[in-house]
């Protein structure tokens, strides 16, 4: 609670995120280009998988941030549901779309990565199916919260599915790493392991951190105009009235 | 206890005197099935391989169908509040009423499906082992599915919706499903058949135990929102 | 004046982002009746679902017989029946097994038959609920009240739908409730008579009506 009310009001949140967005915005761009720099020009191909293997600066941080984003959607959840605060709320509702895009992000370069290694844009293979299933978790959040006259009955029903799914998570990972080795023979993609060279690892945690500012500063923005259209829904709404 | 037999036979009583409503779902579920040997091919080998497989996407999408049936009539009639203000525990009625939507669309899917088995020229012993992992399979699609047909009570399209949040959790129960005919029908020796399937059905019922934990209280917090 | 069974202070409550009433108290005794009025869109409604425990108000605090239930409406959920615009009736059972089943009782018992001898609806007894009228579904819902005997009953515009015999019946119904220490909170448009009502005017408390009040609420507050 105590951390809600240091910025409970609207007007010293705005004021926040005034001085905090130019910052994470900065951080975003200078990472965003020191990455895409050291993974396109300084980190080295990959022995076996040639050129192909720089997508990963793309796919890897992107299937880290489909599964960061929908962690943090359920935290706002539990905090909308206990504190019934409207900023989890809004948070929840600003997350959505922009998990269910990098997890977009990540089915979208898993297949272009697979196409040269597998011969195939899609194979069920057990990371790539759990990403998928995850998609669908996030489209229905969206459907579920948007499919109500009235906003907070959505943001509502929507946090309890997002608990709901947050818990049923490592039981669906389980099942399709468990599914996967029963159908599957050994997929071809050898296993890296945590022996990634430096040259390698650096770019991608960079790539990381990126990332994970470029999230927030769009969460900022997203709820910053929120508020601004809530302020002027409330005056058109006081201008309805006193006529 | 009394209430939650007052709710279970109570919506029996509804469920049978609306038997449209009850066969329904069987019927769609043997109707389906029966389609794939058209796709397929009526290739004995091949239908018994997948037949498993067919068995368990139809029942899952029967289920789908009769999911908003559970609260949605209760919901518009006022009963759903009556509920909430006479019931001592809000959770014990979920589980009296998912109970009741179990007996009327798991059962019968578990009755139906030796039925289509044999269509699909599956072997007794595997029919055996789809029967016990239905048994432990379907109340939990009942249970998951209760939490979506709470969450979209009072939404716009809300029949539309069910398909999409419940899929993705259906998904483990499915595999497990599955799962255990397949080892089962793959077992080369009699005796192994059970112990082949065994971690799968015991997979099945540690889902159940989990749904039966979650949808409780999901869905008493999912129905104190929608009735606000 | 009686012991004091409900009251609330400084009741607000919003809806869709706006506010339906703002500052609301009330207070009610035992044995007393809390008459609702106001134009439509004032908040009756939602103040008998406030009361019922259904919808919390944002601001204000609830005390039921001298006890803090603002944030535990279990305390007096277990003392009211509630009914509001819709009857919770289920078509294809009789009138019997629709009252039985929310009241409880056995489907011999003699009390179901008296609750509904006295909204006159023995006769039907065992007709299937989708043959009746519209009053006369209202008429089934309020036995209901009399077949779970609980000590505050809130209700929603009662008597709509109500022949001129029927809402007759229902003052009735009502003062007998009172003779035995019961109370009663119900809103409406159309008069009931009873006795010695307490009435409230939701039309002062509401901002769509009272220009007063709608500057009044916190700029700072205006998350969505």
């Amino acid at each position: 609670m105590s951390v809600f009310h240091r910025f409970a009001n609207p007007n010293r949140f705005l004021k926040l995120t005034n001085t905090v967005l130019p910052w994470v915005s900065g951080i975003t761009v200078v990472s965003l280009v020191a990455g895409l720099y050291m993974a396109f020009f300084t980190s080295p191909p990959d022995y076996q998988q040639g050129e192909s293997v720089r997508i990963m600066y793309i796919h890897v941080p992107s299937a880290w941030m489909a599964m960061f984003i929908y962690t943090s959607i359920a935290i706002a959840s539990v905090c909308s549901l206990i504190w019934r605060h409207p900023l989890a709320d809004l948070a929840a509702k600003a997350s959505a779309p922009i998990g269910a895009g990098f997890t977009f992000l990540a089915l979208a370069t898993g297949s272009l990565w697979g196409k040269p290694m597998w011969g195939a844009w899609w194979v069920w293979d057990a990371r790539l199916t759990s990403v998928l299933i995850l998609f669908f978790l996030y489209l229905g959040h969206m459907a579920l919260m948007n499919a109500f006259e009235e906003q907070e009955r959505g943001n509502r029903a929507a946090a309890i599915l997002a608990i709901v799914g947050f818990v049923n998570i490592p039981i669906i990972k389980f099942s399709v790493d468990w599914w996967n080795t029963l159908h599957q023979p050994a997929s071809v993609m050898r296993a890296d392991g945590p022996s990634i060279d430096p040259s390698m690892l650096w770019p991608l945690l960079i790539m990381g951190l990126a990332f994970k500012f470029f999230y927030l500063a769009v969460l900022l923005i997203k709820i910053k105009s929120e508020l601004i259209e809530a302020k002027l829904r409330k005056y058109r709404r006081a201008m309805v009235d006193s006529a | 206890m009394n209430g939650f037999l007052n709710i279970v036979s109570k919506d029996l009583r509804l469920a049978l005197r609306q038997r449209s409503d009850l066969t329904m779902a069987v019927l769609f579920f043997i109707l389906t099935a029966m389609l794939f040997p058209f796709g397929l091919g009526p290739e004995p080998n091949l239908l018994a391989r997948i037949a498993p497989g067919i068995i368990w996407v139809t029942a899952l999408l029967s289920v789908l169908l009769s999911l908003e049936r559970i609260f949605l009539a209760d919901y518009e009639d006022g009963s759903l509040e009556q509920l909430v203000l006479s019931c001592a525990s809000l959770e014990i009625a979920i589980l009296a009423k998912v109970l009741a939507h179990w007996l009327t669309t798991g059962l019968p899917l578990i009755m139906a499906a030796p039925l289509i088995a044999l269509l699909f020229n599956m072997d007794t012993e595997a029919i055996t082992i789809l029967l016990i992992a239905m048994l432990l399979g379907t109340p939990s699609l009942s249970l998951i599915g209760a939490i979506a047909g709470t969450l979209t009570l009072g939404a716009r399209r809300g029949g539309v919706l069910i398909p999409l949040l419940v899929l993705p959790l259906y998904i483990p129960t499915l595999i497990f499903g599955v799962g255990a005919i397949d080892a089962a029908m793959n077992s080369l020796e009699a005796g192994a058949v059970i112990a082949n399937a065994r971690p799968h059905l015991l997979l099945l019922g540690a889902i159940l135990l989990v749904s039966l934990l979650i949808t409780p209280l999901a869905g008493a917090a999912a129905l104190k929102q929608a009735l606000e | 004046m009686g012991k004091s069974l409900f009251s609330g202070e400084n009741l607000t409550c919003v809806r869709g982002g706006r506010n339906v009433f703002i500052g609301l108290s009330f207070h009610l005794t035992e044995s007393s009746v809390l008459i609702l009025e106001g134009p439509n869109g004032s908040g009756k409604s939602s103040l008998i679902r406030i009361l019922s425990g259904l919808l919390r108000a944002r601001t204000g605090t609830l005390t039921w017989q001298n006890e803090d239930a603002t944030n535990e409406p279990e305390i007096f959920q277990k003392h009211i029946h509630y009914i509001g615009h819709r009857n919770a009736i289920k078509p294809v059972l009789t009138v019997q097994e629709n009252l039985s089943y929310w009241s409880g009782l056995d489907q011999n018992d003699t009390d179901l038959d008296k609750a509904l001898d006295q909204f006159n609806m023995l006769p039907l007894k065992n007709t299937p609920a989708n043959l009746l009228s519209s009053g006369q579904s209202r008429r089934l819902a309020l036995s209901r009240l009399l077949a779970s005997r609980k000590k505050l009953w809130l209700l929603d515009e009662p008597s709509v739908g109500l022949d001129v015999a029927s809402v007759k019946l229902l003052e009735h119904v009502i003062d007998q409730h009172l003779l035995t220490g019961g109370s009663v909170i119900f809103a409406t448009h159309s008069p009931i008579d009873v006795k010695a009502p307490t009435r409230l005017n939701l039309r002062e408390y509401s901002p769509l009506y009272n220009n007063a009040l709608i500057n009044l609420d916190d700029e700072e507050e205006c998350w969505v």
